[in-house]
């Protein structure tokens, strides 16, 4: 019996030839990711420990992007308590507000992240360097503390299953369409403990932007981790970005999975997701007016410069609706000033929209853009849960840049225009 | 090992952000979570809930966010146990390495009604509903799970093994 991707760099990281679904193993860490919300958490447990000192300072990174610039003392507090905890341990990798992105758009960028890697985060979304073909997945405070002192953490080795992605994206789909309907087609607990492993002639065609989009999004069918092949668009990815060496695992040919699922790309259209769960998926097409207050693109899973040229195409020479606010957020500050470069940020600004600096704040409701109750917002976000960016009695509607952007422009959710 | 308790019954896909809103993640301590523990799908939750009281949930608890403040949120709240049909992943890690019982049982969790007495003896994984006199056996944690659970939590288990 072969082993999936996911199988396999887990055998190397645990020291094993070979490992089965359901094993338990302790394997090392190439990279320890915490945020301004998990760190604090992490750094209070880790003062349970007799052993106090990190595994390896330049093997941990902490980004400051949930509440940050700081939203209140509290936050301006855990901050601070990271900013103290990275000085006396050496941490290499501490991102505060001036070298800071939204921590998943941020650590390929740097090239932290490469093909092969083992990486644990205290973020949910830290599934997204599968893309980069790294097993990459999400844990908590306690994980995360341990991990740092460690540098290692267990797992139960997962199954998983297999998307044959085939054909080519249509102009108006992208991989926010992908990955919100295969949620609404398997649930959002369609993928729980497995892998989603990709694969199929398609890959080719989805750029990198995508393909981190994607397998964002993996936790929100449950899935431990998603994960791309690596190919020549995920070298190149890594050459640009990254100094450190890929190392390529490939599915053995006769790997197990629980279940092939078929994606025809080009038969994907504009795709949303309705409240409350990201797996209450709808076409655009189907479904009549929805007015919205707001619309919000940015966020670790659409805060790309290919997702703001996206948006930017649908809102140039346009305006925003009256009574909407549309709120444009870079993911990092690379991507900030390419948007400018490219006129990206006059055509948001012109069009009424405001661009902020990167954070994650609408997205969990923190702040920079809190709903009232009963209003409505499309959101190039990840999540749509009851009272995720407000009140309990507000609505988010998940979709694309272009759907967001012109949805913005039209007042109520429509398809891309352009 | 045995917990005792009133039910407090959920649906589906309970997430961490109903569990503890992001609004209050700028807090740390288990106590100043507990405030607002449920308060966004159970706005009397924190006023009812008493020490030992059990939590029952349908598929899929705590999908969403990796806040470790949503298990603590819970535990520190009182609540003796979960049992649902089954629970996110991270939110299960989580829950294990901060030593907040959990236990998955499809029929426990269809059957059991809110406000039901329920006791979960933690050595045979048997959960009794008082109430309906009906029991069911919850999903036993592999070996290394229960000793995690077992030390208190993944640090202390971390320490003794270091020993």
């Amino acid at each position: 019996m072969g082993m999936t991707m996911t199988q396999k760099i887990l055998a190397a990281h645990a020291g094993l030839d070979f490992v089965e679904p359901g094993q338990l193993i302790e394997a090392d860490l190439d990279l320890v990711l915490g945020n301004d919300i998990t760190s604090p958490v992490a750094i209070n447990e880790i003062k349970k420990f007799e052993k106090k000192d990190v595994f390896d300072g330049g093997k941990i990174a902490l980004v400051m992007d949930h509440f940050a610039p700081n939203k209140d003392i509290k936050s301006a507090q855990n901050c601070k308590t990271c900013r103290d905890f990275a000085d006396d341990n050496s941490i290499v990798n501490f991102f505060d507000v001036g070298r800071m992105g939204i921590e998943h758009a941020l650590l390929p960028e740097q090239g932290l992240t490469v093909a092969g890697d083992c990486i644990i985060g205290a973020d949910s979304h830290t599934c997204t360097y599968g893309a980069l073909g790294a097993f990459s997945t999400g844990v908590g405070s306690t994980d995360m503390a341990v991990g740092m002192v460690t540098g290692k953490a267990w797992f139960k080795v997962p199954s998983a299953i297999k998307f044959n992605l085939k054909g080519k994206l249509n102009k108006d789909v992208c991989g926010k369409d992908v990955i919100l309907h295969i949620i609404g087609k398997i649930g959002v607990d369609g993928a729980l403990y497995r892998s989603m492993e990709f694969a199929g002639e398609g890959v080719s065609s989805l750029s990198m932007d995508d393909r981190f989009t994607i397998c964002n999004m993996a936790i929100e069918a449950g899935g431990k981790n998603g994960i791309f092949p690596v190919d020549d668009i995920t070298l190149d990815y890594i050459k640009e970005h990254s100094n450190r060496t890929p190392k390529i695992f490939k599915a053995d040919e006769d790997a197990v999975y629980d279940e092939v699922i078929d994606i025809d790309l080009s038969a994907l259209k504009p795709t949303v997701a309705f409240p409350h769960l990201p797996e209450d998926t709808k076409e655009i097409g189907t479904f009549g007016d929805i007015k919205i207050d707001q619309a919000v693109i940015g966020s670790c899973t659409n805060g790309h410069i290919s997702d703001l040229r996206s948006a930017a195409a649908q809102m140039k020479g346009k305006k925003v609706a009256k009574n909407v606010r549309c709120i444009v957020i870079p993911a990092t500050q690379k991507i900030y000033k390419q948007a400018i470069k490219e006129g990206l940020v006059d055509i948001f600004i012109d069009a009424g929209a405001i661009v902020s600096t990167p954070t994650c704040g609408p997205c969990l409701g923190g702040y920079m853009g809190v709903l009232a109750a009963g209003e409505r917002c499309v959101s190039t976000t990840n999540r749509n849960f009851i009272g995720r960016m407000g009140h309990v009695e507000s609505e988010v509607y998940l979709a694309s840049p272009a759907v967001a952007a012109a949805s913005a422009i039209a007042g109520k959710i429509v398809g891309p225009t352009v | 090992m045995e917990a005792r308790g009133h039910v407090f019954k959920y649906g589906e896909n309970v997430d961490t952000d109903v569990i503890i809103p992001a609004r209050y993640l700028n807090a740390t301590t288990g106590e100043e979570l507990a405030k607002h523990c449920m308060e966004d799908i159970d706005k009397d939750f924190v006023n009812k809930v008493h020490k030992g009281d059990i939590i029952v949930a349908r598929k899929n608890f705590g999908c969403g966010s990796s806040r470790e403040h949503a298990p603590l949120a819970i535990k520190s709240s009182g609540v003796s146990v979960v049992i649902a049909d089954t629970f996110a992943r991270i939110f299960y890690r989580n829950a294990i390495n901060i030593g907040l019982p959990i236990i998955e049982s499809p029929e426990a969790a269809a059957e059991i009604n809110e406000g039901d007495e329920v006791k979960v003896d933690f050595d045979t994984g048997i959960i009794t509903d008082i109430n309906t006199g009906k029991t069911y056996k919850g999903q036993a944690f592999p070996e290394f799970m229960q000793n995690i659970i077992n030390a208190g939590g993944l640090i202390n288990y971390v320490n003794n093994k270091n020993k």
